[in-house]
């Protein structure tokens, strides 16, 4: 039996749209797709929060902080500086531990570096698809476009994103949706698929003019992405450190160092970190106590942390290659202090390496 | 209302801004949160979270290597 009330009244749409809008999660990360693909949805009266993962992979960050740029821009978050932006929330989420999966043991592999894109995505998708049902969202959105990525952004793989995330309809594309199947917010009519969009391709033209009409300037474009990993030169050290342990591991620290410094490996086993500049060395000073580590005194140069074990005479070629990076690389003799790991310091005076009795391969 | 201290010192970007907010959730409306941080980032990007999530930002200031960023947790 009926109630009359239930008879009477039509039962209301549980989430009436002029109410209480639909929520979305956006993923951002502080480029310009994300942030037009969040803006292309907010327009459509959807309540949108980002989410911002920090993988230790991330270029955002610290990593600016690190190297001295006189004429650089003042440091920001660009993730945060997205947010403001667009006057949405940000979460930031803390996925180290989980994400080494993702760099170790890719089921979909790697691109042309050690950039597991396709599982990236997976993973990221996933872990917002995990806060979206924990915070009774109701879709996610990314700022993929479609033949963007040779990896990610494919028209065979970003269904395999859906899929494994456990997102499946629920993921929506702003930027490229006209060109994929229609997902559940457009089939539900949440969100008007006539006023998504059909970016398709590397150009970026489509992408400028569309944050022109929305009047955004100022936005990150970084060069090489976001992560370190589709970093040529950041992926052979990575290679390196994996092949001189002998296992496919890292910690938050080794992921840190790699960033930061030349590395130089003149035997198989030790290798130098030299700081460039005044940040490097002082980033590089925070662990010097778990490094034997050496710098010049007789002249101005860097500090150099020995990754490895290095005999006596190991320390001498460290210590001539160290005089090379500073300031008495042309003198004749030059003197530094190398402390060991306990603490111990010792005085050595060497004469300099010169640039060129150091093999290009001692560079990672 | 109570105060609490956040020790995120020797924490590169964003991990400070991270542990802030994760404090902040576990915190009631109107609470303050002292942020201890080295990685002067803090202080730019502590402040713009807190924008974004509406907390208020009472006070930032440099104490030698350390930069102390302090918060009242929105109502």
């Amino acid at each position: 039996m009926s109630t009359p009330r239930s008879a009477a009244v039509p039962v209301p749409d549980p989430a009436p749209a002029a109410a209480t809008p639909r929520k979305a999660v956006a993923l951002i990360s502080g480029g310009l797709d994300s942030m037009l693909a969040a803006k292309v949805i907010l327009e459509q009266g959807i309540h949108v929060e980002g989410i911002n993962f920090y993988t230790g992979f991330c270029v955002e960050g610290h990593t600016h902080a690190i190297r001295n740029h006189e004429h650089a821009k003042p440091k920001r978050n660009n993730a945060l500086w997205t947010a403001e932006q667009l006057g949405i929330k940000l979460h930031i989420i803390e996925v180290i531990e989980e994400y080494k999966q993702v760099v170790i043991n890719p089921k979909h592999g790697y691109g042309a570096n050690l950039n597991p894109c396709l599982d990236c995505k997976g993973f990221m998708v996933r872990k917002a698809r995990e806060w979206m049902e924990k915070n009774a969202f109701d879709f996610i959105i990314t700022g993929e476009v479609l033949g963007q990525r040779p990896m990610s952004q494919r028209r065979d793989t970003m269904p395999v994103v859906a899929r494994e995330s456990g997102a499946f309809d629920r993921l929506l594309r702003p930027l490229c949706a006209r060109l994929l199947p229609e997902t559940l917010p457009e089939r539900e009519g949440w969100v008007d698929r006539g006023k998504l969009l059909d970016f398709n391709g590397r150009s970026r033209k489509p992408q400028m003019r569309l944050a022109a009409h929305y009047g955004f300037t100022d936005y990150a474009q970084p060069a090489g992405g976001c992560c370190f990993l589709t970093n040529e030169q950041y992926s052979h050290k990575l290679s390196d450190l994996w092949a001189t342990r002998g296992s496919k591991q890292y910690e938050l620290d080794d992921i840190m160092l790699l960033k930061v410094g030349r590395h130089l490996r003149p035997r198989p086993h030790f290798k130098l970190i030299v700081g460039r500049d005044e940040g490097e060395n002082n980033f590089l000073n925070g662990y010097r106590k778990r490094f034997t580590h050496l710098y010049a005194t007789s002249h101005e140069g860097p500090l150099v942390l020995i990754d490895g074990t290095a005999s006596d005479a190991d320390l001498e070629l460290a210590a001539r290659l160290t005089a090379r990076f500073g300031k008495g690389r042309e003198a004749e003799t030059v003197t530094l202090t190398i402390t060991d790991t306990a603490g111990h310091s010792r005085e050595i005076t060497v004469a300099p390496m010169p640039a060129n009795d150091i093999p290009s391969e001692w560079y990672l | 209302m109570s105060h609490f201290v956040l020790d995120a010192r020797y924490l590169f970007c964003p991990m400070p801004v991270i542990r802030t907010q994760n404090r902040i959730a576990e915190l009631q409306p109107g609470d303050t949160l002292e942020v201890q941080a080295t990685d002067p980032g803090a202080l730019h990007d502590i402040p713009a979270w807190c924008r974004v999530h509406g907390h208020e930002v009472l006070e930032t200031r440099r104490e030698g290597n350390e930069v102390v960023i302090k918060v009242r947790v929105a109502p």
